[in-house]
Order: C-alpha cells, then sequence, then structure tokens
C-alpha cells in the first residue's frame, strides 16, 4: 500500500453523479505532481450512501469527501493531498456513511463485506481477502458435508420466498439426471430494491464463487445469471469478472486441480417485472415469453430444460462463501430464532439518506429509517413505510418498533427483498394506492383471467374513487376485490395485490371514505 | 440500407451463437442486438433474419417482441426515454417530472416527436431508487432529476441531430 489511497465509488449511482470523471481529474493531477509512487486513486464499489455530489474516501485518515465540482475536487487536492490538511468544508460525518451513534454493534457486513473495500473489477484484490478460499475448502470436502453447512447455518432465499437454501440444495442434490443447472436470479425487479445491482457490481467474485460451490454441491457443471436487461453497466462487469476467473483457473476445466469443472454464462432480460418468477425465468432463458409455470412439479426436479436446478437470489449466494469459510454456528449470532444472518436493506423515498444498509435479521423501521436514514426528508412527517417492494405491505407509523423478519408478516411487516420505502404527509392513500395497482396491472402476464383483468377492474375503481365519483361501496370493493384476485390468481403476481391493498385499505379506510362522501356539487348532475 | 443492416444483424448474431449453451438461450440476446441497429425497434427483416439463423419460427420472435418491454414492433425515434413511474420515484416528485418532460417533448408517453428523435415511454422500476427520480435515455441512466435539470438533458441529445 501507498502512504496515502484515494477511493471513488464506481456504482451505477456514483457514476450518474460522475465519479468518473473526478477520478480521472484526481489521476492526472496525482501524475502532474509526480505523486504516483505516494497516493493511489482506486475505485470500489458502492459506500451505501449518496449525497448530491461526488463521494470519496481518503485513507489512511479514513475520512470522506463530498464534492460537487471539480473546482471543489481541487481545493482538497491542494490542501489534503499536497499539505495533509484535512478541508472540513467539504468532510462527510461518518455517521452518514457508517451507521449512526448507537448503531455501530448492529451494521453487519456479511454480504457487503468487500462492497466499498475493494476494486471489484480486480480479482486479486478479492482474493486477497479469502476470495475462493471457500470454493477451494469446499472442494475438498463431500458434496452433502458442503450442503450440510448451508443447512445448518438456516440461511434462507433472500428473493422474497425465504425458502430454507440448504434444503433446497439437497433437493436438487438428490434429483437423478446426469445435467443439471445452477441459476442466480439476478431479475431484480422489485421497486424500491437495487441491492442485488450494487452487490453483483462491488462484489462479483463472491457470487461466482458461491455459484461454483453451489454447482460443486449439486452435481452441476454450468451456471446462468439471468440479469435485468436494463443493467448494462452490472453486465459488463459480471463479465468482466468472469472472464478473469477463467483466467485464473477458478472457473472452466478442473478447478483447483480436481474433478470438477464449471462454467458460467449471463443472459440479460428484457424488461419484465413477472420473469423474476422463477419458473417464468426459466421460460424466459430458454427463448420465450416469460410467463410462470404451473408448480409442481419443482424447478429442483424439473427446472430448466426440463432438468433439475437450483435457483437462488444473488443476495443468498453472496452468503455463501461467508458461511464456509466462518461456520454456520457464526452466521447463526446474527438474527433472529427463524431469520438467521443479516439482510440488505435498500432505503428508499422520502427519506434523508438513501441507499442501502446490511444489518442483522429482526432490525427495526425505526432503526432503519432513523438510524441509518436520517429520518424524513424536507423536515415533513413520517405517513407511512411500504417494506418488501410493491408487492409488500403498507404500516403506519405504529410499527416502527417491531423486529422485522421473515416472521414480521404476521404483524403486518413483509420482508420482501428487503425495500423500505418512506412516504411522507404529502402523499394521499388514493394516489398511493393507483399507483400500486396501475404496477400489477401493467405487469401482469395475462395468462390468467382473475390478474388479467381483476387488476384492471380494479385500476378503473380506485380511479372513480380519486376523481370523486366513487360510492360508499366502493370502499369495500377495494378490499373483497384485492381479495378475489389474490385468491385465484396463478402465480405469486396475482396472489401478492392483497397485500398493498388490503394493507391500505385497513389502515387508511377514513380517507378513502372521506373521498366518496363529501357531496361534491359538481359530480352531482353525472350520477 | 436496410439490407446492410440485415447482413450486419445476420453476422453478429452468427457471433453470439458461439456462445450459445442450450438452444433458444441467445434469442433475448438477438432481439437486443437488431434493436441497436434498427433504432429501438424490430422491423420484420430484422424478425425473419434472427428467426433464420436461431432456427426458430417467426411466430415465436413476434411473441418475444411483443411480450417484453424493452423490445418494440413498431417504430421508435432516434432516443429512447424512458421514465420510471413505480412508487419509490412518485414520492419524490415524479409526477412533476413526469409533466415537464411531456410539455419540453410535446408528446404523451408512447409517442414519438414529429423529427423522429426522441419516443417516450413509462416504465416500472429501474432499480437506481437510491437517487430517484430518475430517467434512461438510451443506455444512460439520469437520476435527481428535477425540472430544471431536464431541459438541459434532453437539450443534449437534441444537439447531435444529425
Ligand atoms: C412475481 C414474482 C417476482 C419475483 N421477482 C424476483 C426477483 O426479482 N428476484 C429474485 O431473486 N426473486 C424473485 N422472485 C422469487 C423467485 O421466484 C424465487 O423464489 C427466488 O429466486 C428463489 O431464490 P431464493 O430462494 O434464493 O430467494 C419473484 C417471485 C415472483 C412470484
Ligand atoms: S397471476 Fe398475473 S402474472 Fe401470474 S400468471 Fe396470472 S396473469 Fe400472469
Amino acid at each position: 500500500m501507498k502512504a496515502m489511497t484515494v477511493l471513488f465509488s464506481t456504482d451505477s449511482n456514483s457514476l450518474l453523479n460522475g465519479s468518473r470523471s473526478y477520478e480521472e481529474t484526481m489521476k492526472e493531477w496525482v501524475k502532474e505532481y509526480n505523486l504516483s509512487k505516494m497516493v493511489d486513486v482506486i475505485e470500489t464499489g458502492t459506500f451505501g450512501f449518496y449525497g448530491k455530489g461526488v463521494l470519496f474516501q481518503v485513507l489512511p485518515e479514513d475520512i470522506y469527501y463530498l464534492v460537487s465540482s471539480i473546482d471543489d475536487l481541487e481545493k482538497i487536492f491542494n490542501e489534503h493531498i499536497l499539505k495533509g490538511r484535512i478541508v472540513s468544508k467539504f468532510l462527510v460525518e461518518k455517521e452518514k456513511i457508517r451507521p449512526a451513534k448507537g448503531m455501530e454493534l448492529k451494521e453487519t457486513r456479511i454480504v457487503l463485506r468487500n462492497a466499498g473495500l475493494i476494486d471489484p473489477e480486480n480479482i486479486k484484490e478479492y482474493i486477497a481477502r479469502d476470495g475462493y478460499k471457500a470454493l477451494y475448502n469446499a472442494l475438498k470436502m463431500k458434496p452433502m458435508d458442503v450442503i450440510e453447512m448451508i443447512k445448518a447455518s438456516g440461511l434462507r432465499g433472500r428473493g422474497g420466498a425465504g425458502f430454507p437454501t440448504g434444503l433446497k440444495w439437497e433437493m436438487t442434490f438428490k434429483a437423478k439426471d446426469s445435467k443439471k443447472y445452477v441459476l442466480c436470479n439476478a431479475d431484480e425487479g422489485e421497486p424500491g430494491t437495487f441491492k442485488d445491482r450494487l452487490i453483483l457490481e462491488g462484489d462479483p467474485h463472491s457470487i461466482i464463487e458461491a455459484m461454483a460451490i453451489a454447482g460443486y454441491s449439486i452435481g452441476a457443471d454450468i451456471g446462468y445469471i439471468y440479469i435485468r436487461g436494463e443493467y448494462y453497466n452490472s453486465i459488463k462487469k459480471i463479465q468482466k469478472a468472469i472472464n478473469d476467473a477463467k483466467e485464473y483457473g477458478l472457473l472452466g476445466k478442473n478447478i483447483f486441480g480436481s474433478d470438477f469443472s464449471f462454467d458460467i454464462a449471463i443472459r440479460p432480460g428484457a424488461g419484465s417485472y413477472v420473469v423474476g418468477d422463477e419458473t417464468a425465468l426459466m421460460e424466459s432463458l430458454e427463448g420465450k415469453a416469460g410467463r410462470p409455470r404451473i408448480k409442481p412439479p419443482y424447478p429442483t426436479d424439473h427446472g430448466l430444460y426440463g432438468k433439475p436446478t437450483l435457483i437462488n437470489n444473488v443476495e443468498t449466494f453472496a452468503n455463501v462463501p461467508w458461511i464456509i469459510l466462518n461456520g454456520p454456528d457464526a452466521f447463526r449470532r446474527y438474527g433472529t430464532e427463524k431469520s438467521k444472518g443479516t439482510k440488505v436493506f435498500s432505503l428508499v423515498g422520502n427519506v434523508v439518506n438513501r441507499g442501502i444498509v446490511e444489518l442483522p435479521m429482526g432490525c427495526t423501521l425505526r432503526e432503519l429509517i432513523y438510524g441509518f436514514g436520517g429520518g424524513v426528508a424536507n423536515g415533513r412527517s413520517l405517513k407511512m413505510v411500504q417494506t418488501g417492494g410493491t408487492a409488500g405491505t403498507f404500516v403506519k407509523p405504529d410499527k416502527l418498533d417491531i423486529p422485522v423478519d421473515y416472521e414480521s408478516i404476521k404483524d403486518g411487516i413483509s420482508l420482501g427483498s428487503g425495500s423500505i420505502l418512506v412516504i411522507d404527509d404529502q402523499n394521499k392513500a388514493i394516489d398511493i394506492a393507483k399507483k400500486a395497482v396501475k404496477f400489477y396491472m401493467h405487469e401482469s402476464c395475462g395468462k390468467c383471467t382473475p390478474c388479467r383483468e381483476g387488476t384492471r377492474d380494479l385500476y378503473i375503481l380506485l380511479d372513480r374513487i380519486s376523481k370523486g365519483m366513487g360510492k360508499k361501496e366502493d370502499i369495500e370493493r377495494i378490499k373483497t376485490l384485492s381479495t378475489e384476485i389474490s385468491d385465484t390468481s396463478f402465480c405469486g403476481l396475482g396472489q401478492s395485490i392483497n397485500l398493498p391493498l388490503v394493507s391500505l385499505y385497513d389502515n387508511f379506510k377514513d380517507e378513502f371514505l372521506e373521498l366518496v362522501t363529501k357531496i361534491k356539487p359538481q359530480n352531482i348532475l353525472k350520477t | 440500407m436496410e439490407m446492410e443492416k440485415v447482413e450486419i444483424l445476420r453476422s453478429r448474431i452468427k457471433e453470439v451463437k458461439t456462445q450459445q449453451v442450450e438452444k433458444g438461450d441467445m434469442i433475448l440476446s438477438s432481439l437486443h442486438l437488431a434493436q441497436e441497429l434498427f433504432e429501438n425497434s424490430i422491423p420484420l427483416e430484422a424478425a425473419e433474419a434472427i428467426a433464420e439463423e436461431l432456427d426458430v419460427k417467426i411466430e415465436r420472435i413476434y411473441e418475444l417482441a411483443t411480450f417484453y418491454s424493452m423490445y418494440s414492433t413498431k417504430p421508435r425515434g432516434k432516443h429512447l426515454i424512458r421514465l420510471c413511474e413505480s412508487l419509490p420515484c412518485h414520492v419524490v416528485e415524479g409526477p412533476q417530472i413526469e409533466k415537464k418532460l411531456k410539455d419540453i417533448l410535446k408528446i404523451d408517453f408512447g409517442q414519438t416527436t414529429r423529427d423522429g428523435l426522441f419516443t417516450l415511454e413509462q416504465t416500472s422500476c429501474l432499480g437506481i431508487c437510491g437517487v430517484g427520480p430518475v430517467m434512461m435515455i438510451d443506455g444512460d441512466t439520469y437520476g435527481n432529476l428535477t425540472v430544471e435539470s431536464i431541459e438541459g438533458i434532453i437539450e443534449k441529445y437534441r444537439g447531435d441531430r444529425k
């Protein structure tokens, strides 16, 4: 390491704010002043915090600067890099990047162990932090022993459904077929969720390593990463990581001199939310329209191209190498009784600090929103929070102190994809309901009638209410219709519509009622 | 000109076909290639070329081109603007951005400007909610949009009209 290191985040959000050109400029100055032997300017993944500008870190001082012009950057270069004087004007309090006071003990980096610390495009940095050691260790074990470790850890799927991961691996291992597949679900379409992208961009080798471990465990020699078509930046980064891994012999034939061979291919999607459903994703990968398949048979027996297939979410995979290296007991130390480990949350909406943060399962919304998030933006007050994505529930501020995990749905808080959408008091419940239903209507694949027609009926109903032309019975109908749709739909998309709609209805019934009981003269004529 | 493009498409598909692992797994990628070449849409001659090169029925190509929201069988503008309409962007003043964008372009969602430069579409979440409201123009993303900032962004694309 050189005397000084300057780290620029190059995740998509930072790139949007222009981090690349700041980094280039800094590099030029370092060269110009002949400081190349003293100062390293490198790229890293996400810091997990976004301000309106470009954020970078300076080591060994371990401080963060936020700048919004090259002039600002120049001041810091002249003062800090050249003269060693910290420029306090542009400093960002560490609590904003790291957790707030009192929460330091809680932030736990298992999934994000490398994100923001290493240059994701440099395989050597991953290897230097014990990268591919878990694969090396796994290849010395029996496949079923690896699976036992995952089972013992209590890891459950992070893609939304929460299925026990080890059990899924075991079922695929036991399926008898000479051909099997490993599939990584990186279709991340749940509104408000962008953790998978930041994991893939910040630490792509952790996913490659985990998929190889999975391939060895279940007996597959090929893996696919199915990634959202819009994630152009991530696709490039993972492709580079795969190429590098191949070059280092960590993918390909006879990995670490064993009999095990494994390859990974990336396939982009083309803009369809329902393809995130595992069976629809398999259809899509086979080059068909992404409509869900009937279950059973389950993918573990009859998946991609009819072969046994192990499909896991990006975040689920990212836990695997850590568990192999640190053991299942270490993993079980985090979380709650039925939900072990951590969760990567994405905090969005009307909150001061938006971004991602990894906390042990069982943290509360208060910790997330007021601890990491710094509270509601623009000095407004909190009206509601939607957890788990558009297919998640809405809660009022009275639920801020309930531990969030797979079980908290009994208290009305869904974990889902880990998205936490903060909504302030400027928003009307009816507008939120309309937007949510519009999403369903737009993303319905059209395969089954309740979802295809029902979501449209529901939208028309809400639209009528929002325009002051609804009747009292219409309000009740919000609840009954969404319940009917979810009871009779074919797949998880239609089936989940009751979560947002019924919770909105239950929490804001009065607000809806107000829209139909106020007498509006202009509407009397119309009815 | 169009014939030439079809030939380029064919040779690119032959190239990506070498990466095919199982039959069918390169079809979506081939449709993406076609859209890159044919200004954001998949005309019949491109669909025919894909069907032939990958040995699948043209009906299947049509189904895919109409099922997935990133594809279009109808011609679109040179630049495709996709504005996020999901809740995380909605609550941070997405509707104001929507209105301003429509005003500047003088078109509604699903329409193309007269000069053929822009098509405006709405899209579900783009996964960049950390900097919402956001839009994507072709492959580039723009975040922290304000009513004041979009004009300049659009102007930049108007500039390279040739
Ligand atoms: C409509 C719908 C959309 C989904 N979208 C995603 C997604 O974007 N990413 C994901 O990992 N899982 C998604 N899932 C869940 C997957 O079907 C599947 O449960 C998951 O990929 C399994 O991996 P896990 O056990 O590691 O969570 C979705 C499910 C449904 C019904
Ligand atoms: S519930 Fe909706 S998305 Fe699912 S199969 Fe039916 S129509 Fe398609």
